[in-house]
């Protein structure tokens, strides 16, 4: 029989195998959407050839010579996609679920703040007048070009949500009317950008605003693989400082953190997950507030599990709709952006129907 | 160990606050500060606290200045529980009383870590309610929550803002025993501020009065709470009265009311 003295502690560690347990199964489940999503589309492989293809493809690259037309649809085109839908789900998810803690506020996300549309109209500027530039720019840094512009912008936005926050409190109302006013501004400087650009920038960008997954090759998942991991890093050993932001900055401060200077570092590695994602993806919206929140519920606050929740939680959503935006019109491609906007304008909705219990004060 | 403050002034902006404050603290006393709102005190529990920087002055720590021991260190003597509390409001009771453990964890929770939150559970009445979310629980329930989330901190000084404020008569006499229990079973101090007088009078070791920012007395509370002293300070007419139970402090109601015209500047029981 349990002592009663033991009832909290049992209740702890019994809590912790099951988050546990929640984690490796989202692991499992991203793995399982992950070899499907190589398999679907216009060309079908067998599972085990899928499995064969990418085991050869790590361990011994050249026998994949042989079956050129399988590598390509495979390793060159649908497993970069995969991999960007997956670290922008988890750079986007991390960051919606950082910035919730360090705003103390649940319903903000990169996209709620406006640092979706901030960011997009870095892109588009570095996309527009970069032309000048790229050529003098070497091709491995054009790249960085854009997540550069996208950043710098994106910070600038959250700078001054930051700066409303010290100012007027972070009160839902508050921040997210702020985040809606740097949406528009941003959005009016990207129209201004596609008016004045010619036909073949204007497509660029428009798809681009829509968000999705064109932008997937190697070059990208090499600049957006190690942003998105080292930020997870950074912010998940953060975690336990991040929760004690939960009782008000005076209790964490006695709890020892130095809160002004987490909260801007804390900010600065959100914004530069999710800009590095989001100068390749466009904007993609949501997922910044969906994956902590479906992660809240089955994990708790805990941010030492959630983070890590969260990053899974995003990455199979957003892994499982480019799949289908990819597949269910085959030939044509609906942009998973337009997908995000739906279920998360849905969930957005659920979010503030039942806040009154849970989610929103 | 003994904390020691010494010449302590605190600005807001160009406001003098608290100027030349000094006392100090020995381990198993209880101290209560005293004074009328806007006094100082919340602002000198903040900035022993480390919330509040100090414009001038010294916060020792067994002779050491706290600014030169880490944030971590000082969160391992010290603990605060605020005037008013925030939350999230999906948190629960047993995720709330953990974060006193921050300091002294790496990453995971011990054994011992886990020892530590359920003793503080218990020692508040919560553990029943340990998976329940912080918005289900009452006001007095949930101070509680915050109570023992300090004493899971394990400090050596424990700092309490108005910790009755929200309660009623009962559980403002469970949190003042509580706080007896502390300092006598485990050799601990507190700082507490208040504004019952009488709750100062019967459960502090020494008592503190300030006023305008300023220390006016400190001492035993006969020393220290005269009528002269309460009078010219709180603006009230005030009178000891000897009971079976002790001595209590009341106002002179009538004559506080001919005097003003009204209540505004009388506190309340």
């Amino acid at each position: 029989m349990k002592s009663p003295e033991n009832t909290s502690s049992s209740l702890y560690l019994s809590g912790r195998k099951q988050k546990f347990i929640i984690i490796a199964g989202l692991i499992i489940l991203l793995f399982c959407a992950c070899i499907y999503a190589l398999n679907a589309g216009s060309y079908h492989l067998s599972f085990d050839r899928i499995l064969t293809i990418v085991n050869q493809a790590v361990m011994n690259p050249d026998l994949l010579k042989e079956i050129p037309f399988e590598k390509t649809v495979v390793i060159d085109f649908r497993m970069p996609r995969a991999l960007l839908a997956i670290f922008t789900g988890i750079s986007l998810a991390i960051a919606g679920c950082v910035m919730q803690a360090l705003l103390r506020n649940p319903l903000v996300s990169p996209f709620t703040l406006g640092l979706s549309s901030a960011a997009s109209f870095g892109s588009a500027l570095a996309i527009v007048f970069g032309a000048f530039l790229m050529p003098f720019i070497p091709k491995v840094f054009q790249n960085g070009v854009i997540i550069f512009s996208a950043f710098l912008l994106g910070w600038f936005s959250i700078l001054f949500i930051y700066a409303i926050s010290r100012m007027k409190g972070s009160s839902s109302a508050t921040l997210i009317l702020a985040g809606v006013v740097i949406g528009y501004i941003f959005t009016a400087g990207v129209m201004i950008l596609k008016y004045l650009t010619n036909d073949e920038k204007l497509r660029e960008i428009t798809l681009w605003l829509m968000g999705g997954m064109w932008g997937a090759n190697w070059g990208a998942i090499i600049i957006v693989a190690p942003i998105t991991l080292l930020c997870f890093l950074y912010l998940e050993s953060k975690a336990w400082d991040l929760n004690t932001l939960s009782a008000g900055d005076d209790v964490a401060k006695n709890l020892g953190v130095n809160v002004n200077r987490l909260r801007l570092t804390g900010l600065f590695v959100a914004t530069l997950a999710a800009s590095a994602c989001l100068a390749f993806t466009g904007i993609i919206g949501f997922i910044g507030l969906m994956g902590p929140h479906i992660g809240r519920m089955l994990i708790g606050n805990d941010n030492r599990y959630l983070i890590p929740c969260s990053a899974l939680l995003g990455a199979l959503i957003l892994l499982i709709s480019d799949t289908v935006a990819r597949t269910i019109m085959e030939p044509v491609e609906i942009p998973v952006g337009v997908i995000m906007y739906v279920i998360g304008g849905i969930f957005f909705m659920f979010l503030i129907l039942r806040g009154k219990h849970r989610m929103i004060t | 160990m003994t904390l020691v403050v010494e010449g302590l002034s605190v600005h807001y902006g160009s406001i003098r606050v608290l100027s030349d404050i000094s006392f100090s603290l020995p381990l198993g006393e209880v101290l209560c500060i005293i004074g009328p709102n806007g006094s100082g005190k919340s602002t000198l529990i903040k900035t022993i606290a480390g919330i509040l920087e100090p414009k001038d002055g010294k916060l020792l720590l067994e002779g050491q200045n706290l600014d030169s021991i880490s944030r971590n260190e000082i969160a391992k003597k010290i603990g605060y529980v605020p005037q008013d509390f925030q939350f999230l409001t999906s948190a629960t009771v047993l995720e709330s009383v953990i974060l006193g453990r921050r300091p002294h964890v790496q990453w995971s929770l011990t054994d011992h870590d886990l020892d530590i939150v359920n003793n503080a559970m218990r020692m508040l009445n919560i553990a029943p309610m340990a998976e329940k979310m912080l918005t289900e629980l009452s006001g007095g329930e949930r101070q509680r929550v915050f109570i023992a989330r300090a004493i899971a901190q394990d400090p050596d000084f424990y700092l309490f803002d108005e910790p009755t404020s929200a309660l009623d008569i009962r559980h403002q006499i469970d949190v003042f025993s509580m706080i007896r229990a502390i300092s006598e079973k485990k050799d601990k101090s507190v700082l507490v501020a208040v504004h019952d007088l009488n709750f100062a009078y019967h459960y502090a070791d020494r008592v503190m009065l300030i006023d305008k920012g300023r220390i006016v007395c400190i001492g035993t509370a006969d020393e220290v709470m005269t009528e002269e002293n309460i009078i010219s300070v709180y603006g009230v007419p005030m009178q000891f009265i000897s009971t079976d139970a002790g001595r209590y402090v009341i106002p002179n109601w009538k004559k506080a009311v001919l005097n003003r015209g009204c209540c505004t500047n009388t506190k309340k029981a």
